[in-house]
């Protein structure tokens, strides 16, 4: 039988859904027994459960999407979007945000025990995908015993999830706000996310993925991996109004190899730092998971031909000038494809040199449409 | 540019005339929505499923943000996402002047949607030619504000032009409403020579040519073809 419990963690200052003898089949194949999810909540959940959004977090995210995360000792990650009088105001909306499965917030992934209860999963955890996560999330709205959600919003790899929510589970939102995406991860994203992995896996600290059993972490290769990344989130606009060519802490170069220049000091410290909140072989299957995304045959199909409820579905996509992660053209494909089927869709591209990461900085005009997106549709549905 | 109170009136007047067009419970595609007014009133008033696009950032936005379906893009390049015969009304509101390809995106108005409410600025109107014929330089008035050289209005042409046009691409005028420059309303008739002198601006209601239906013998289906592939 399976038993599901929910518990309080006030060190880590979120709450835990733990499923024991849930049998989660994933992707590949391979069954999960037991997993847990790490979350939280933000608002109240009105008496008609209406107004809950779900919002997925991107690779590197984790379930305090607002307020302090204890663990880095500062605001959430998406705190400027989410909050009392925010843009997605928790005032007016129940927010949940988890962390995903594979992930390493607390939630089941291979920092985790294993069934046994004793050894740590590392390599031996088994690949998960977007559609794996989405489902996990979807144990977690029965157990909160919330029908259906207002919206589901996600930017990058959250937003990946968002779009799958929309094809497993249609009939249980209203509506999608997708941010920077796309319908597959593209050949240049595997790319990327490859370097990294070898960076990693080239680290000797790594031991084939059970670091911990050898006390080692490999943390040189992580935080390679962390500085291939950002460069990829940013645009060489922004990265030359930012850094340029100054160099830091000094008046001449130094004829050697230290971070003479800002941008190689800011890309050491992105790095340093992330090792201190990330597990490598979280890294890793995050990573994997976003590569196997891939709706580009099937998407079209799905919602035309298989039974896919979602005449009353509302779709956001929002893509940035800047972002070369996941450009414009690739969100629009999504956006094409749903105009051709007359599916309720808005499009918006926003002009800025931010990058792929602008859903995470300020950018006002986001704030502004998600703000009115949600809001005008709440009401015209329920007000 | 600030628009003056007359040209907002005009606007409003204009989309009353659209909505008069349109009947009720329609899908309706709104091309250059701006932030949405217009569909938005006919989503109030008709109970229409509406789309628009829009090609500027802050203008879309700020249509999305009521709520409304839209999507930020160039019509002119975006149009062929859409499926055939997906709208029952395309609108294209004071707009066709200002495409590249005007005949293209007429002939795709009428693939997307299965009828089409163009309305647009007279360039026979009678002060227009005054301007031409007395100044000798291109005429600025109220439904044409701009100077020459940072117009968006890249295509002008007169009430017979657009009529010429239709015909040429076997369009068929179901519908049309001319306004004189004071706002007066009649019905652009046979009498064209002066229609082309007194309207300021024109609205018409376009489909493809209705054709018989043909009955094949050999089968006792028939085959009904309501538009003409044209080019």
């Amino acid at each position: 039988m399976s038993n599901i419990e929910l518990i309080d963690d006030n060190n880590l200052k979120c709450r835990f859904a733990i499923f024991k003898n849930a049998n989660l089949k994933l992707t590949s194949g391979e069954v999960l027994k037991n997993f847990k999810l790490a979350f939280n909540t933000f608002g109240s959940l009105n008496e008609n459960k209406t107004n809950a959004i779900l919002i997925c977090h991107a690779l590197t995210g984790d379930q305090y999407v607002t307020g302090n995360n204890p663990i880095t000792g500062k605001d959430g990650w998406w705190a400027r979007m989410v909050g009392p009088d925010k843009p997605i105001d928790t005032n007016k909306f129940f927010v949940i945000c988890s962390n995903v499965l594979g992930g390493c917030a607390g939630s089941t992934g291979p920092r985790e025990k294993n069934d046994s209860g004793k050894d740590i999963y590392g390599a031996d955890f088994p690949s998960v995908t977007i559609q794996d996560m989405v489902r996990a999330q979807s144990k977690l709205l029965d157990v909160l015993q919330i029908d259906q959600l207002f919206s589901v919003v996600g930017g990058s790899m959250g937003a990946m999830q968002a779009l799958q929510w929309s094809i497993d589970f249609p009939d249980k939102i209203k509506s999608v706000i997708h941010i920077a995406g796309a319908l597959k991860h593209s050949a240049q994203n595997i790319a990327f996310h490859e370097v990294g992995r070898q960076a990693i896996m080239n680290d000797l600290n790594w031991h084939k993925g059970n670091y911990a059993s050898n006390n080692s972490i490999p943390e040189r290769g992580l935080a390679v991996a962390r500085m291939i990344a950002h460069i990829t989130y940013l645009s060489e606009d922004a990265m030359h109004r930012k850094f340029g060519r100054k160099l830091q802490s000094r008046d001449i170069i130094s004829f050697g190899f230290d971070a003479d220049f800002q941008i190689e000091s800011y890309l050491r410290y992105q790095g340093r730092s992330f090792v201190e909140r990330f597990d490598a072989n979280s890294y890793l299957y995050l990573t994997r998971a976003m590569d196997y995304f891939d709706h580009s045959e099937s998407f079209k199909k799905t919602l035309e031909f298989i039974h896919n409820p979602n005449e009353h579905l509302k779709y956001l996509v929002i893509s940035f000038t800047s972002d070369w992660l996941f450009p414009t053209r690739e969100n629009k494909e999504i956006v094409e494809i749903l105009n051709s089927l007359s599916k309720n869709v808005s499009f918006l591209e926003i002009e800025t040199d931010k990058g792929h990461d602008s859903f995470l900085l300020d950018e006002p005009d986001l704030d502004f449409t998600i703000k009115g997106f949600l809001e005008s549709n709440y009401g015209n549905e329920y007000e | 540019m600030e628009m003056s109170m007359n040209k907002i009136q005009s606007i409003r007047k204009d989309w009353d005339l659209i909505e008069s067009l349109i009947r009720d419970n329609s899908r309706v595609l709104d091309i250059g929505c701006g932030e949405g007014d217009l569909i938005q009133q006919l989503e109030k008033n008709i109970s229409a499923k509406v789309h628009g696009i829009e090609k500027n950032q802050e203008l879309a936005l700020k249509a999305i943000a009521r709520g409304l379906s839209v999507t930020h893009g160039d019509a002119e390049k975006d149009l062929s996402q859409y499926s055939n015969q997906s709208f029952d009304y395309v609108i294209l509101s004071q707009t066709l002047q200002a495409m590249i390809e005007p005949k293209k995106i007429l002939s795709e108005l009428l693939r997307v949607g299965s009828k089409a409410i163009v309305s647009f600025p007279n360039f026979g109107h009678w002060k227009i030619r005054l301007q031409l014929l007395l100044k000798g330089r291109m005429p600025i008035t109220e439904g044409l504000p701009y100077s020459w050289y940072d117009t968006p209005n890249i295509h002008f042409f007169t009430l017979k032009d657009f009529l010429n046009l239709c015909n040429e691409m076997n369009i068929v005028i179901e519908n049309s409403i001319g306004l004189t420059s004071k706002g007066k309303q009649f019905p652009i008739d046979s009498s064209l020579l002066s229609a082309n002198i007194i309207t300021s601006e024109a609205i018409f209601l376009l489909s493809y040519r209705d054709f018989e239906p043909i009955k094949i013998k050999s089968s006792n289906k028939i085959f009904a073809k309501n538009s003409a592939i044209v080019n």
